[in-house]
């Protein structure tokens, strides 16, 4: 658990505003050695097709480290924009926190 | 409520506050014009989209052209047209976003939503050459069954 790095997001990840903050945020934790990241969705209230492709770069970004990348607490709003662009079947997407931490125990 | 047959026509610089202005004026003529929460979200999100399309894919970034960005009104339905300065291009030459393949692509999902947000989606020839998004939503007070958006 110790080594699960924790980011709560919040307002919008959008073309020029939270998307890039996401992918430095992302990348730097990565560089620092994280493996285990968990997003917390909770607070953002918006995201377009940027953020959505920031989502993704973060994913593989994380996966090419040979890492995972987990969101929690989405909104209503950003768990339906994951539904239709199909990306449920590529990011895991945990109801709470304890349970997401949990899951990060399981082998990769 | 909207009187038929009235437009709004806006020219914006192509600059990443464009974005921001483009979701906010239609939203608000959407919003006079009767629709609800949600579909003032889808439509807001939708002109986005078209307007990030026209800035990055159409005008690629370029200043010193243009977009144009309209509203109209017809008995049952609002237009909405996002106009760049670009080449054009066809719907059925852009990727399905949706496909396995494409999946993991960090762009490309921009024509999927305006399509999934709005009630219909063309893209014509522009006065320049450019795409004409033209993105359309019936009036709140057409909608029939058991949609979000009623106007009593």
């Amino acid at each position: 658990m110790e080594d699960i790095a924790i980011v709560d997001f919040s307002g919008k990840i959008t073309l020029g505003e939270g998307s890039a903050t996401l992918r430095t945020m992302v990348r730097e934790l990565v560089g620092k050695g994280h493996r285990k990241i968990l997003l917390n969705l909770g607070d953002v209230d918006y995201i377009d097709s940027s953020g959505i492709g920031e989502l993704v770069g973060a994913y593989t970004t994380v996966r090419g480290a040979s890492g995972e990348l987990k969101l929690v607490h989405l909104t209503k709003r950003v768990h339906d924009l994951i539904q239709i662009t199909r990306l449920f079947t590529v990011f895991d997407v945990q109801a709470d926190e304890p349970a997401a931490i949990r899951s990060f125990r399981s082998p990769a | 409520m909207a009187a038929p047959n009235q437009r709004l026509e806006v020219t914006l610089d192509t600059q990443l506050e464009s974005v921001d202005l483009a979701e906010n004026i239609v939203t608000r003529v959407a919003e006079a014009a009767g629709f609800g929460e949600d579909d003032l979200h889808k439509l807001g999100m939708a002109v986005r989209e078209g307007v990030i399309n026209a800035y990055n894919y159409g005008n690629c970034q370029d200043r010193r052209k243009k977009i144009v960005l309209a509203v109209e009104f017809e008995p049952e339905t609002m237009i909405v047209h996002v106009v760049d300065e670009g080449c054009g291009f066809e719907l059925s030459e852009v990727a399905d976003p949706l496909a396995e393949e494409n999946l993991l692509r960090t762009s490309g999902r921009g024509i999927f939503l305006m399509r999934a947000f709005m009630d219909d989606l063309a893209v014509r020839k522009g006065p320049t050459g450019g795409a004409d998004l033209v993105m359309y939503k019936k009036l709140p007070h057409h909608v029939s069954g058991n949609g979000q958006s009623q106007a009593e």
